[in-house]
């Protein structure tokens, strides 16, 4: 089982786009799991079915019962994160700070402070419209996310790919190099870097190769939207070079991208010379990944 | 300064890409021009504002987050610091405490419930922070470390520091990062307006809708402003139209806009299309801070 990570550090280079495209060519013998939890965007273009719902909890929140408060600011005192409300008298928490640390719980002399289990959004599991397993989930807006939900998609995604005997993971990640990422990378067997030659783009692959390099993970990577800027194209080719990291392919700034997105399709389905360079991006990525 | 004078904008968007820093950097340099304001890229994962400003930084402040230190001769092996941490965080291997530094969530409980002192917190790097300034135009950029998993410390370090200083401008613009999760609750929480950049796509529009729900759980105020017009449908102004959410400025799509973005350059100057949407954001931010208390 190969897991293959598509991450770009900017966002908006292409990541969902390149990873739906990889889902249709290797629909028969692969597993998609939408890692990008907090603005996930794969199920617009395969329509998964949801058939498969669990809740999410992630953590822990504290509540104040009142009724047991005496308002002695201990729990105020002691929290970190100013996430302890005073209103005329009357303390609270306040939700989108708790950090679910539970320190003021245990400060507290009326145990008036409840900790609960932090209801942070859903889990599925499901068969999308080409027909091959897809893991995702909804974080519900400004839950926390600290790549638990990511790391928590992607055991789903492996164990649908076990008992479906599927050879690949497509994982579509979040940008950054933050937890959510960090948490995506796990388990990797390799890396596609979706990036497009701008400062910003090339700035923050940078950053993100750092990322890896740490991790010694095998990468490789795709320069998206190449006519934006061709003399920085170069550019990032000796950039992957001297990193040792394989350049799977270019794609052209093209109309056909967005086309496919209101198409609520993958690239791949909509245009036969995109369906052609994608196809050969998939190749040498699988002939790379099998030299691993 | 007198805090009850600052405003503060966020620039937000759920989707990343979708011209955030775009919009922060070219209406910040733009506005400078007639007050004096403040730009800070809280993007800590991935800061991008400078690539784009000709602005000359002060030395970088080294920036700490407060994690526990084990003092094996003080520690009595209680385990009340193993019960207490709920981030997995510290873990004990025989007669040894193991602290784990990225689970760490610094929140002092194993440190103040250690009835032997035995657990100190002691700071530990975690990013950088740096400040410029040109003229009316202030500058400040958060920028976590590479391999460092939590961005809402750096993130909130960042913002304690504005709230602190005393030399910075009352208008302020926060170039926050994508999505629609703790970063951003973080980034957004003490702002005035937020502004949110989208594109007119599907996955624009989704992005959109979440990020939307986010501010309104956090009742913020919002606008949105549409990028890229032109390369997708009306979706998103429909959507907004009926959602009640004002669209402040839609800026066209424009090929050569993208080119001077992909080579680091503000075009404020020379796009006019693009101007008049600052114009335009300019025009509906003044109107707001004149009824903010």
């Amino acid at each position: 089982m190969f897991e293959i990570v598509i991450i770009s550090g900017k966002g908006g280079t292409g990541k969902t786009t390149v990873a739906a495209s990889i889902a249709v060519l290797e629909k028969d013998n692969s597993v998609i799991a939408d890692c990008d939890v907090d603005a996930a965007n794969m199920h617009l273009l395969l329509k998964p079915d949801r058939s498969k719902k669990e809740k999410y909890f992630s953590g822990k929140t504290a509540v104040i019962h009142a009724n047991n408060c005496t308002a002695c600011g201990k729990c105020a005192e002691v929290c970190e994160f100013d996430a302890v409300l005073v209103k005329d008298g009357i303390y609270s928490i306040d939700p989108f700070f708790c950090e679910g640390c539970g320190y003021c719980a245990r400060v507290c002399p009326d145990n008036a402070i409840e900790m609960l289990d932090a209801d942070s959004g859903y889990l599925f599991e499901s068969v999308t419209r080409i027909g091959s397993p897809m893991a995702h989930a909804r974080l519900h807006p400004a839950a926390d996310n600290s790549g638990k939900l990511v790391a928590e998609v992607k055991n789903r995604a492996k164990r649908m790919a076990a008992e479906s005997a599927k050879e690949y993971i497509i994982v579509d990640g979040a940008p950054g190099i933050g937890c959510p990422v960090i948490s995506s990378l796990a388990g990797a067997s390799y890396v596609i870097l979706v990036t497009e030659p701008s400062t910003a783009a090339l700035h923050d692959l940078k950053r993100l190769v750092a990322l890896l390099q740490k991790f010694k993970l095998k990468a490789g990577c795709l320069i998206n939207k190449a006519e934006l800027h061709p003399e920085m194209v170069q550019q990032i080719i000796q950039y992957l070079e001297k990193e040792k990291i394989d350049l799977l392919g270019i794609l052209p700034f093209d109309q056909a991208f967005p086309d496919a997105i209101a198409a609520a399709k993958a690239v791949v389905e909509t245009n036969e010379h995109m369906k052609k360079l994608m196809a050969s991006i998939w190749e040498n990525t699988k002939s790379k990944l099998k030299a691993v | 300064m007198d805090k009850n004078r600052t405003y503060r904008i966020a620039v937000a968007s759920g989707k990343g890409g979708t011209g955030k820093t775009l919009v922060a950097t070219n209406l910040a340099d733009m506005w400078s021009v007639d007050r004096e304001l403040l730009l800070v890229d809280l993007d800590v994962e991935e800061p991008n504002d400078a690539l784009f400003l000709s602005v000359v930084p002060e030395p970088a402040q080294t920036q700490f987050k407060m994690i526990p230190e084990w003092n094996s001769d003080r520690c009595t092996l209680c385990d009340i610091c193993t019960e207490v941490c709920n981030f997995n965080a510290i873990a004990r291997m025989g007669e040894y405490i193991i602290v784990f530094e990225e689970l760490c969530h610094s929140c002092y409980a194993c440190s103040g419930l250690c009835p032997t002192d035995a657990l100190p917190m002691k700071p530990r790097r975690m990013g950088e922070l740096q400040i410029a300034k040109r003229e009316q135009f202030y500058f400040i950029e958060g920028r976590l470390d590479i391999g460092q998993e939590q961005a809402v410390p750096m993130i909130r370090k960042v913002i304690q520091t504005v709230d602190k200083r005393q030399d910075i401008p009352d208008l302020q613009l926060f170039d926050c990062p994508p999505g629609t999760s703790c970063p951003v609750v973080n980034a957004v929480h003490t702002a005035d307006l937020v502004i949110l950049v989208t594109e007119p796509t599907a996955f624009g529009l989704n992005d959109l809708q979440l990020a939307v729900e986010t501010m309104r759980s956090m009742n913020k105020e919002m606008g949105v402003v549409i990028n890229r017009d032109g390369i997708g449908d009306d979706a998103v102004q429909r959507w907004c139209d009926a959602s009640g959410i004002e669209v402040i400025a839609t800026i066209p799509y424009d090929s050569q806009l993208a080119y001077a973005y992909a080579k680091g350059k503000l075009s404020w100057k020379t796009n006019s299309r693009l101007r008049e949407a600052l114009e335009e954001i300019i025009a509906y931010v003044s109107e707001k801070m004149k009824t903010h208390v």
